[in-house]
């Protein structure tokens, strides 16, 4: 007879090694690239910003699950990551405490209102960002050039310091100034804008990491890169600045890929990429912001369900849709 | 050639070091037998013994009631000494004979045969009259299968040697050691069937299984030996059929749907002994393994209890957390030992205490992981929420009927949510009010 207690639970009675938390330490780690890059081209204004966002994140998540009398999850990493990618968003100059403010709105509205992770609706990140943006316009288009420190002077974009090269290329500046685009400083990280979108390489190593890995699908940054390439063409404007320019490789990787807020169907995740590729080119090339990334991702997260819906795979041997 | 395959599912860490290149054991005969009465998919049969009877090996103890349903044999010479409900690895108290040993041995087998001398009939009479069963571990009635219904025609057989289950190796085992009776067994079905179409799928990762098999074959050109990818659930009866011709069950339907029977390699091995010894279903190999000090395929007795297998095996390695019966994707965990082997009993797997790490569910991420492995391409996730919500006419139209609960999605998912878990209580929750609306 056995004499000890044996766990009775249903099959399977073997589970893969890939938990929520450990997926969220693979995105954390997969942008440490850029997040370090970004430390040492800002120094440690941009350590102070990314420490306070993922602080405020985390302590939000911490006292509303308290005061909800919910399960604390705050160690499954969600709301670290979130504070670690919406101080990636803005600009190293923005105040400590706008950021903390964006952090609380994050976890708070960005995902608490809808009942916590697996719930929400948006990208909290980007919620934060956008009420960031609606709140202090100016201060979140601050924009400062990489410390001279590293030896990058003389850069010829250095005229007009203080314009991301997207802010340029909007007012038609790149021409009227005659400047050469700076295909390698917008590579490298060499240039002005938010603390995690400046070098495209790291975020690239990172965004491949988590394809390599499953963490990620590689349909959603292709086709929302792959549109942005094309719609450039069709608008006749340079493709490979428009696909390096901005936040394009962090949203791509990073922020539209989200689990949570992403279609769960392949066909629906191409299809939410094209998307956001479209609305970003829209608001570049129509809309009042240099910028489309954010909202992009925003209104083709609200889409999400509607996309989920129409693209339910036909099943294995399904006989002509019930009459 | 091109190792065949079907869409979806997951790599697994297999296990299968501790006994793939482990010839099989005969284990002695036990002192008793518990026989149940239902060790299939279908009718329990009817108890045919008293207490106090004398049985030989080979006597019939129960027989089949009615057409889906299988006989049991005695699978030891001896008295019956009692005939009553008693505990069944299907977690309730089933009836059952229970044999004494007389050490005899004698048996009462019909006499040996030429596959040549049998007719297709013959064949499905003889599969019905030795108990024959699907012994991969669904236990559906062997002989149910070769009478197609009506405007319906076999054209092909498969013999399923993918074993895509983690650590069992008992199929293996087979495959290697008796090449002739899977062939044999192969051809009796297929004239059964009355078809000149035969295969075998095999996993690459039995590369002695496909190469012995092969040889095996030669002399039968009608034979085919498919190597398969390895991957679960690969043995999946539609992904196996999927994978080897192409042909797709339509949902809802059976394999014969399509013109194909599937056969586990047990099925045919155990068919071809009948022919050659007269031998009904009396025994199969059992993969016992995992923490245990001496994983072995055993050659066991139906009805030979749990433990004993357990103390051949030389007993557990530190402090069993787990008992699992059959592989560890789809096989029922125990709570007992005092269990019996049944047709069914594939492998005795003992998962240590350290081993076993229980998570606790959390809510869906949406990572579509689920959706990526469901050989079936349903939506896990929604359907697993729609159950959640309980809204089952919702979990319906997402297809939860065509779930084959091979575990794939719960194997994958990162918050841990118990999705085959649940779908298996609403299918079951679905069926039972269909019948009682009909
Ligand atoms: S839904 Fe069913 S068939 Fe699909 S992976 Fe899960 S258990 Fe397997
Ligand atoms: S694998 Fe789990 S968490 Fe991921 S979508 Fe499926 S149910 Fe949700």
């Amino acid at each position: 007879m056995l004499d000890t207690q044996v766990v009775v639970s249903p099959a399977p009675h073997i589970k893969d090694v890939i938990t929520t938390e450990k997926a969220m330490k693979m995105v954390m780690l997969a942008l440490l690239p850029a997040t370090l890059f970004s430390v040492i081209a800002f120094g440690f204004k941009a350590l102070g910003l990314i420490v306070c966002s993922m602080v405020f994140a985390v302590a939000t998540e911490y006292t509303i699950q308290k005061a909800l009398k919910k399960p604390v999850t705050v160690y499954d990493g969600s709301a670290a990551l979130t504070g670690l990618l919406l101080a990636l968003t803005v600009t190293p100059e923005l105040p400590w405490w706008m950021i903390a403010v964006g952090a609380v709105v994050s976890i708070g509205l960005g995902k608490h209102i809808f009942g916590g992770l697996g719930y929400n609706m948006f990208n909290p990140a980007l919620i934060g960002r956008a009420f960031l943006l609606a709140s202090w316009p100016v201060a979140m288009t601050t924009w400062s050039w990489p410390s001279k420190a590293l030896g990058w002077a003389g850069n010829q974009v250095d005229a007009v310091s203080g314009a991301t090269a997207l802010n340029l290329e909007k007012m038609g500046m790149l021409k009227t100034l005659n400047l050469e685009i700076p295909y390698a400083n917008l590579l490298w990280g060499n240039i002005s804008g938010s603390l995690g979108e400046t070098s495209a390489v790291l975020l690239l190593i990172g965004g491949l990491y988590l394809i390599v890995t499953k963490v990620i699908d590689w349909r959603i940054p292709v086709s929302f890169l792959g549109t942005v390439f094309v719609l450039s063409l069709v608008f006749q404007k340079d493709p490979i600045f428009q696909v390096l320019a901005g936040g394009i490789f962090l949203g791509a990787f990073f922020m539209a890929t989200d689990w949570v807020t992403s279609p769960v169907t392949k066909k629906g995740r191409i299809y939410f990429g094209i998307g956001c590729g479209v609305i970003t080119m829209l608001i570049r090339i129509f809309g009042g912001y240099p910028e489309g990334v954010c909202y992009s991702i925003l209104i083709m997260n609200a889409v999400t369900p509607l996309l989920d819906r129409l693209t339910v795979p036909k099943r294995f041997g399904e006989v002509k849709a019930h009459a | 050639m091109r190792a065949k395959t079907f869409q979806g599912g997951v790599h697994l860490h297999y296990h299968k070091e501790a006994t793939a290149s482990k010839p099989i054991v005969d284990m002695p005969e036990p002192k008793q037998v518990i026989l149940p009465v239902q060790q299939h998919i279908g009718a329990p049969a009817e108890v045919c013994v008293q207490v106090g009877d004398e049985v030989k090996i080979g006597d019939v103890v129960a027989k089949a009631k009615g057409f889906v349903s299988a006989s049991v044999h005695a699978s030891i010479a001896g008295k019956v000494t009692a005939v009553g409900p008693m505990p069944h690895p299907g977690g309730r108290n089933v009836m059952a004979v229970t044999i004494e040993n007389d050490g005899s041995g004698a048996t009462s087998f019909a006499a040996g045969k030429e596959l040549d001398a049998l007719s297709g009939d013959e064949l499905k009479q003889l599969m019905q009259d030795i108990g024959l069963v699907g012994m991969g571990g669904a236990g559906f009635p062997t002989h149910v299968k070769y009478y197609p219904p009506e405007g319906k025609k076999i054209e092909t057989v498969i013999l399923n040697g993918a074993e895509c289950e983690p650590y069992l190796t008992c199929d293996h085992r087979l495959m290697v050691e008796e090449p002739e009776k899977v062939i044999l067994g192969l051809q009796a079905m297929m004239k059964a069937a009355g078809t000149d179409d035969g295969y075998i799928g095999i996993e690459v990762n039995k590369p002695d299984a496909i190469e012995i098999l092969t040889k095996a074959a030669a002399s039968d050109p009608r034979i085919k030996i498919v190597p398969l990818e390895v991957k679960y659930p690969q043995g999946e009866e539609k992904m196996l059929i999927h994978a080897i011709t192409g042909k797709v069950v339509p949902a809802g339907g059976l394999p014969v749907d399509v013109g194909i029977v599937v056969n586990n390699i047990a099925t045919a091995v155990t068919l071809a002994e009948a022919i050659l010894e007269g031998k009904p279903l009396i025994s199969r190999i059992v993969t016992v393994t995992g923490a245990v000090k001496n994983p072995q395929n055993l050659r066991v007795r139906l009805g030979t209890s749990v433990s004993e297998l357990v103390d051949y095996c030389e007993g557990f390695t530190g402090t069993p957390g787990r008992i699992v019966l059959g592989g560890p994707m789809t096989g029922p965990a125990q709570y007992r030992l005092d269990l019996p082997v049944i047709k069914t009993t594939s492998g005795v797997l003992v998962q240590d205490r350290g081993q076993i790490k229980l998570l606790e569910s959390s809510p869906c991420v949406r990572c579509a992981r689920c959706v990526d492995v469901c050989p079936y391409n349903l939506m896990p996730c929604l359907i697993g929420c729609a159950i959640e919500a309980g809204d089952l006419a919702q979990a319906e139209s997402l297809g939860i009927m065509d779930c084959r609960e091979c575990g794939s999605c719960t194997f994958v998912c990162p918050a841990s949510r118990p999705i085959v878990q649940t779908i298996k209580y609403a299918k079951a929750k679905i069926a039972a009010q269909k019948r009682k609306n009909s």
